[in-house]
């Protein structure tokens, strides 16, 4: 099993970084400055952590987002979570097999105590919506205080190294996630007024008002605010199938974490489970990290996601089966395969239809659960607390950043620094950002048989415009006052021509728009399609198979030029190809992946050990929730006393939705069901910390 | 409507209600037990900790003490669900000359009174309790039959058990009025229906002021609030539970202990006391709780805090429970204030109810129910409360 660290990423640069020296498990080994344990032991091959003292089941890295605590290792004698614990030099590593034993401290230390701070404002969260809101209240000039948990700024907005929908004037439409991250950054911290906590988590919202946060990882602090900004975004939500525990099956969002952050490949074949926005681009990022997708189920008769990115997956090869679902990963030690089947119209797998496809990582991706758990209790405490972001609706990052702009204004007049009210055209624009995909729109073939002309293979409404912005001659349009319709090229009817600049092509978040130019040949002409891989491979001369927007293969044409991602224009080469009239304003893209990659194993493997986990934490299976459910209990707290579902590490923020869905399954109500108590932490905080222990 | 009819009506779901409800349902009555929560144990309950001990000050909290502990002890063996039991001992360790004091002078009042319990000098407690600071200690007591389960497990085994002996429960049912003829109970009526019953105990915890004053009784019951945590899970370490009863500031002792899966389990007394019934959780424990551990086993420092909550203490002017029937009802029977030892009183508080409702007190009862007398004059204090 061959991880490794990437060399090269057609978007991403890789920046050298100094070694440090570690040993897990008695083996020299070495991570890069700054690196946590989780990547750096990845990188090196290692896919189990340990084993859960449970049930001495293998373990490893599931949402590497501080979350879910199955990443426990021992870090010099000391348990932590590996995906949340920069390496220090020299730092011994291992394994944590069953139950640690926590390290002896010899006598009394100096404990410190606990500083306490008053603060007019807190955003939890320096993400889209978080840096959103953190600018506006600079501009405005309230003193802010802006904590998050990870090393920098951007929240998820670092792992995404697409292009971005919604408008350029609004929300940096056009430029990469990884781009928006550093320049929204730069512009929430531009004022004197904010103070920035890094490495910093909210623990808690006490009922007496103030906020627990451990500051730089270490230091514990309590913190009132006037109001309380919660933009902590969204977590993962989890699937019950068999096998969901095997090291290998992660978190869609851990997958991109170790991809695009930490430039560690963790698996040479993975499946993707679920064809929503998240599922779509983890595939999509997959293939640009050299990752192989061997396919993606999607439950639902279609994937929920923009069709501009599901269409990426298909022209670049990736199967995708709708009407699916994951029955089992399968393995003994790590994941070695995936079990799909069809589903029914209730979506439940239908026997018989079961096929199995080798792959070393199966990705979740089945939707996103705001993080909520800030506002309930900012709320029960009277605290006066908003919500941004995700935590407020979970939608595009570009809805983030416009929400939390929002948020920010409506902040700053709460807090008496502006008499400005909130523009009625801001609500108006908030709520396009976070419309859903709408309605597909038939578009007409393209017939031109003439000049240099785009053609649109996006047919979705989404609310996506940085073609219109970027056209020097003015010949994209769409209605300013709703940017979810699809563009249309005004062609002849305005007194000007397409130039054939390439810059929609370039700009466009769905690699939705080609260009054909029938000036030299109108018989072979030559077709424009933007590439995000590395292009190198492709060579003048060299023949290459195009597809249509669906991924229908079109045929095998020639390479005419590549024009590469050089200074300017970011990481999206051109390719152009030669090709017939008749098949030219069908082009969509090349294929990157060989169809053979998507086949399925002759037979399917069953995986025959239990039954599915649902809390993850504490080993809690399916049939044992349901027996409680089908006995009659309709109280969460009861069945957790009874099974321990939701008492372990995470705090039940896997299970309880997994829980709910099985009360749903076994036709009891979310009328008749109290749900669980959630009680402080939200994260587990060792001991030391609140005594005011110092850096061991 | 003709109501349903039980021998006896237990109102309250809790560590009293569903020990009471499995004693007279052993003693052959058919009783039922109303909960206005959605589920078992939801009120004070499920915050008690899981420590049990018969190490108490008093004689009447001993005899009763002693009976529940032989209960949860062989509850594996009696019933056949495992409540996580632990036989740990319970070490109260003395720092200063005045613990060590009060604690040698209780020893013998304890041991009188049949406890198994034993000073250990310094050296002694610190080959048990290996992680004690060792500077200034001068020694503690230490009981070897007191253990800890977990109170979550124990509930239910214990609401499974009166079932199976013929007790029901409903839940989400409030009581809103006791029912009387010719001057005694003879049932209660919730929001949804009537229930008959010539007996009706009063096992509502926090809530037992609120069922007193249907038959317009005071009782002596008052919530303070208390704050526990509870830690990851590690190898097993710590041994006995560890009490500290030393006053810190904003506190007037400090216990942990380790469950049988692995996790710390904390708490302390505030001090002043924190009277109300408002379940949030404040900024002040964890960081008056931590320094006072760390003071105490320094090497719970790595150990990570996973969750903390508040429970409900029903206290009493002097620290011990309310036990006895009413005044001012006939078959009307309190059992109530527990003074946050419901959890290791419970089965022993249970089988002494049957006692008085299905006759056969035994001699040692009269005292106890004297000395829990719920209108006795209140004086003094329990010296372990």
């Amino acid at each position: 099993m061959a991880t490794s660290r990437l060399e090269q990423h057609p978007i991403l640069t890789v920046v050298p970084r100094a070694d440090v020296p570690f040993t897990w498990e008695g083996q020299p080994c070495s991570a890069k400055a700054g690196e946590v344990i989780a990547s750096a032991v990845m990188a090196h091959g290692t896919r189990v952590f340990g084993h859960h003292h449970r049930d001495g089941s293998p373990q490893g890295l599931y949402c590497a987002n501080g979350q879910c605590a199955q990443c426990l290792v021992s870090a010099d004698g000391v348990p932590v979570k590996a995906c949340m614990t920069a390496v220090r030099p020299g730092m011994v590593v291992a394994r944590v097999d069953g139950l640690p034993l926590p390290p002896a401290v010899d006598g009394v230390r100096a404990l410190r105590g606990v500083e306490r701070l008053e603060v007019p404002a807190l955003i939890i969260g320096g993400g889209p919506a978080g840096l959103a809101a953190a600018k506006q209240l600079g501009a405005y000039g309230v003193r802010t205080l802006l904590i998050d948990d990870k090393d920098r700024l951007g929240g998820k907005l670092v792992l995404q190294t697409h292009r971005f929908f919604g408008s350029i004037n609004a929300v940096y439409a056009g430029t990469r996630g990884i781009d928006i991250a550093t320049r929204l950054a730069r512009e929430a911290t531009a004022f004197e007024t904010t103070s920035v906590w890094l490495e910093s988590t909210a623990l808690a919202v006490f009922d007496d008002g103030w906020v627990g946060v451990l500051q730089g990882g270490e230091r514990y602090v309590l913190v009132k605010p006037q109001v309380l900004l919660n933009a902590a975004g969204a977590r993962e939500k989890a699937l019950a199938f068999r096998g969901n525990t095997l090291p290998g099956v992660f978190g869609a969002g851990a997958f991109q974490t170790l991809l695009n952050r930490d430039l560690v490949r963790v698996a040479e074949r993975v499946f993707v489970i679920g064809g929503g926005n998240v599922g779509l681009i983890t595939a999509y990022h997959a293939l640009q990290g050299g990752v192989q997708v061997v396919g993606l189920v999607e439950a639902a008769a279609e994937c929920g996601g923009y069709r501009v990115h599901r269409d990426k997956l298909l022209r670049a090869g990736v199967p995708i089966y709708t009407s699916h679902t994951v029955v089992s990963a399968n393995g003994t030690a790590a994941v070695e395969s995936v079990t799909t089947a069809r589903v029914d119209e209730a979506f439940r797998p239908i026997e018989g239809s079961e096929r199995s496809f080798a792959c070393d990582a199966v990705l979740v991706a089945v939707g996103l659960d705001p993080v909520d758990e800030f506002t309930a209790k900012a709320r029960a405490a009277g605290l006066r607390v908003i919500a941004a972001g995700d935590t407020d609706h979970v939608a595009e990052a570009s809805a983030a950043i416009f929400g939390g702009k929002i948020r920010g204004l409506e902040i700053a007049r709460e807090l008496g620094a502006t008499d400005d009210e909130v523009p009625t055209d801001w609500l108006r624009t908030a709520e396009v950002l976070r419309a859903k995909p709408g309605a597909t729109v038939a578009r007409e073939p393209f017939s031109a048989d003439a000049g240099v002309h785009p053609v649109f293979h996006c047919d979705q409404e989404i609310p996506c415009n940085p073609c219109t912005s970027v056209c020097p001659q003015g010949l994209i349009h769409i209605d300013e006052d709703d940017i979810r319709q699809v563009p249309r090229y005004l062609g002849e009817a305005v007194a000007a021509a397409c130039l054939g600049c390439e810059r929609c092509l370039r700009v466009c978040p769905g690699l939705a728009i080609t260009l054909v130019d029938q000036r030299k040949d109108a018989a072979f002409p030559i077709v424009s399609i933007p590439f995000e891989f590395d292009g190198a491979p492709l060579r003048e001369g060299e023949a290459v198979t195009v597809l249509d927007a669906g991924g229908e293969v079109l045929g095998n044409v020639e390479v005419a030029r590549v024009r590469p991602a050089g200074r300017g224009a970011d990481g999206t080469s051109i390719v152009k190809v030669r090709a017939p009239a008749a098949i030219a304003g069908r082009i969509a893209g090349l294929r990157v992946q060989e169809p053979s990659v998507g086949d399925a194993l002759e037979r399917y493997q069953p995986q025959l050990d239990g039954d599915d986990v649902v809390c993850r934490c504490e080993r809690v299976r399916a049939a044992a929730l349901r027996g409680c459910i089908r006995a009659g209990e309709r109280d969460v707290n009861a069945i957790k006393a009874l099974t321990r579902a939701g008492m372990g590490a995470c705090g039940a923020k896997t299970c309880a939705p997994l829980i709910a869905r099985l009360f749903a399954e076994e036709g009891v109500g979310a009328g008749e069901v109290t749900p669980g108590v959630r009680r402080p932490l939200f994260v587990e905080v060792r001991l030391g910390a609140f005594a005011g222990v110092g850096e061991p | 409507m003709s109501a349903a009819t039980f021998d006896a009506i237990v109102i309250g779901a809790g560590s009293i209600g569903v020990p009471t409800a499995l004693a007279l349902a052993d003693a052959g009555l058919r009783p039922l037990v109303l909960d206005q929560r959605p589920s078992l144990g939801q009120g004070a309950h499920k915050a008690a900790i899981g420590g049990v001990r018969a190490t108490h000050g008093d004689p009447a909290k001993i005899r009763v003490g002693r009976e529940s502990l032989e209960v949860f002890a062989s509850w594996h063996e009696a019933h056949g669900d495992d409540i996580e039991w632990v036989t740990s001992g319970y070490v109260f360790v003395a720092y200063r000359e005045q613990e060590e004091l009060a604690f040698l002078r209780l020893l013998r009042e304890q041991r009188r009174h049949g406890l198994d319990i034993d000073w250990l000098d310094a050296e002694a407690l610190l080959a048990r309790v290996p992680d004690l600071v060792r500077e200034g200690l001068r020694g503690g007591t230490f009981s070897p039959g007191d253990g800890h389960c977990s109170t979550l497990l124990a509930g239910q085994a214990m609401a499974a058990a009166a079932r199976r002996a013929g007790a029901s429960f409903r839940f989400g049912e409030r009581v809103e009025a006791l029912l009387c003829e010719g001057g005694r109970v003879v049932g209660v009526r919730t929001a949804r229906e009537r229930y008959a019953a010539p007996v009706v105990i009063n096992a509502a915890g926090a809530g037992a002021s609120a069922v007193a004053a249907l038959a317009g009784e005071v009782v002596a019951v008052k919530a303070e609030l208390h704050e526990a945590g509870i830690t990851e899970p590690v190898a097993p370490f710590l041994g006995p539970l560890v009490v500290d009863v030393r006053p810190g500031p904003g506190s007037a002792n400090v216990y942990c202990y380790q469950t049988r899966g692995g996790q710390v389990i904390f708490c302390l007394t505030p001090e002043p006391p924190i009277f109300g019934e408002e379940l949030g959780e404040t900024s002040e424990f964890l960081p008056l709780v931590a320094q006072r551990l760390l003071r105490l086993i320094p090497r719970l420092e790595h150990l990570r805090v996973r969750r903390t909550w508040r429970g409900i203490y029903p206290m009493t002017p002097d620290g011990s429970p309310l036990l006895g029937w009413s005044r001012a009802q006939e078959g009307l029977l309190h059992a109530v204030g527990m003074c946050g030892q419901g959890l290791m009183l419970g089965p022993g508080v249970g089988t002494l109810v049957a006692r008085m409702v299905c006759g056969g007190l035994e001699v040692d009862d009269h005292d106890t129910l004297r000395a829990w007398d719920p209108a006795r004059a209140f004086v003094g204090q329990e010296v372990l409360r």
